[in-house]
């Protein structure tokens, strides 16, 4: 009665389709796709109550207000956003020809101070604008001195743009200036 | 007497779909690397500006999300609130909240650690400010003011 060895039937596999699509959609639906970026700061640490202010030549500080309605005053300058950027070239990279603008790169310093009724998003296009000024300052020196953009540079050659050019942005202590809107 | 009957066809042969599992697997996986999970759910506004000079975050897994803006559900006003997790909180909340962030990263990360602000573009910058006088008090300097990128173009 020795029965011929059957062979093993095989495994269905139509619905391992579904059982997938069903995860594809469970991951589809719970995650997200936007990358994280954002533009980097470093705060500086909270003010010791007993140290004088440091003090600055009136002409090395680059001083930006922004109000509560969004308006922009620059070195007692009404301007428009778009002009920012401009401005901040000229400033940064004087080097001493105008009484009135910085001295030279390293002793510049870029003063802001907002509102507490300011739109963030105002903010965020100003410090975006002073970024991108320091960005084509430091593109063009780097052009001068490697012939490359900034951001090709080796880690010790971007140090010593940096030096030459640093961004320093100083917010001034919050303060209540327009009131809240 | 043929002992081999020849199989008439039968119209078209059906499409096989053995494969069809490992397309939609690979498709899976794709999701899967290129995708992250929904860490919580947004009780406040969270549109956040457009800006060109963006940077990618240094190292996700040690950076904080810390939300601002105007309350999603329209009930609780305009103003803006901080969220914290899944919870909306006051900025005294902050440094505790920073804490317990802190204990959950690997020490390695520690001095990586980071806060990534993701405010609305109509969030007021007075709660931003107590949140970063809040992050400054707690020793928290290194931030990200989250934002979309802004293909560089003309005009602006």
């Amino acid at each position: 009665m020795a029965r011929k060895q059957r062979p093993i039937p095989e495994i269905n596999a139509g619905s391992m389709a579904d059982i997938a699509f069903l995860l594809l959609i469970f991951f589809l639906v719970t995650t997200t796709m936007d990358t994280d970026m954002g533009l980097r700061a470093v705060l500086p640490p909270m003010p010791d109550p007993a140290a004088e202010p440091p003090e600055f030549n009136k002409r090395n500080v680059f001083e930006i207000r922004i109000n509560s309605n969004n308006q922009l005053l620059v070195e007692g300058e009404y301007i428009q956003i778009r002009e920012l950027k401009a401005k901040t070239i000229k400033f940064i990279t004087n080097y001493g020809k105008d009484p009135n603008l910085s001295d030279k790169p390293t002793k510049a310093v870029i003063s802001l101070k907002n509102d507490r009724g300011t739109e963030y998003d105002i903010y965020v296009q100003v410090q975006d604008k002073l970024r991108k000024a320091y960005r084509e300052v430091r593109d063009k020196a780097a052009q001068q001195k490697y012939g490359k953009n900034f951001d090709e540079l080796s880690d010790a050659e971007k140090e010593i743009i940096k030096d030459e050019f640093p961004q320093k942005i100083s917010e001034a202590e919050p303060e209540d200036i327009g009131g809240a809107k | 007497m043929a002992k081999f009957k020849k199989k008439k066809s039968t119209g078209s042969a059906p499409i096989s779909t053995a494969s069809l599992p490992d397309i939609v697997f690979m498709l899976l996986f794709f999701f899967m690397v290129t995708t992250t999970l929904r860490e919580v759910t947004l009780k406040v506004k969270n549109n956040t500006p457009m800006a060109e000079e963006v940077e990618k975050l240094e190292r996700k897994s040690a950076t904080s999300f810390i939300y601002v803006g105007p309350p999603a559900d329209d009930r609780l006003g305009t103003a803006s609130r901080i969220q914290l997790n899944d919870q909306l909180a006051y900025p005294s909340q902050v440094p505790q909240f920073l804490e317990t962030e802190k204990a959950q990263i690997h020490p390695v990360d520690l001095p990586k650690f980071s806060v990534s602000l993701k405010a609305d573009k109509e969030a007021k910058m007075g709660t931003v400010v107590d949140v970063k006088q809040e992050l400054r008090k707690s020793s928290v300097f290194k931030v990200y003011y989250s934002a979309k990128k802004r293909n560089t173009g003309p005009g602006l």
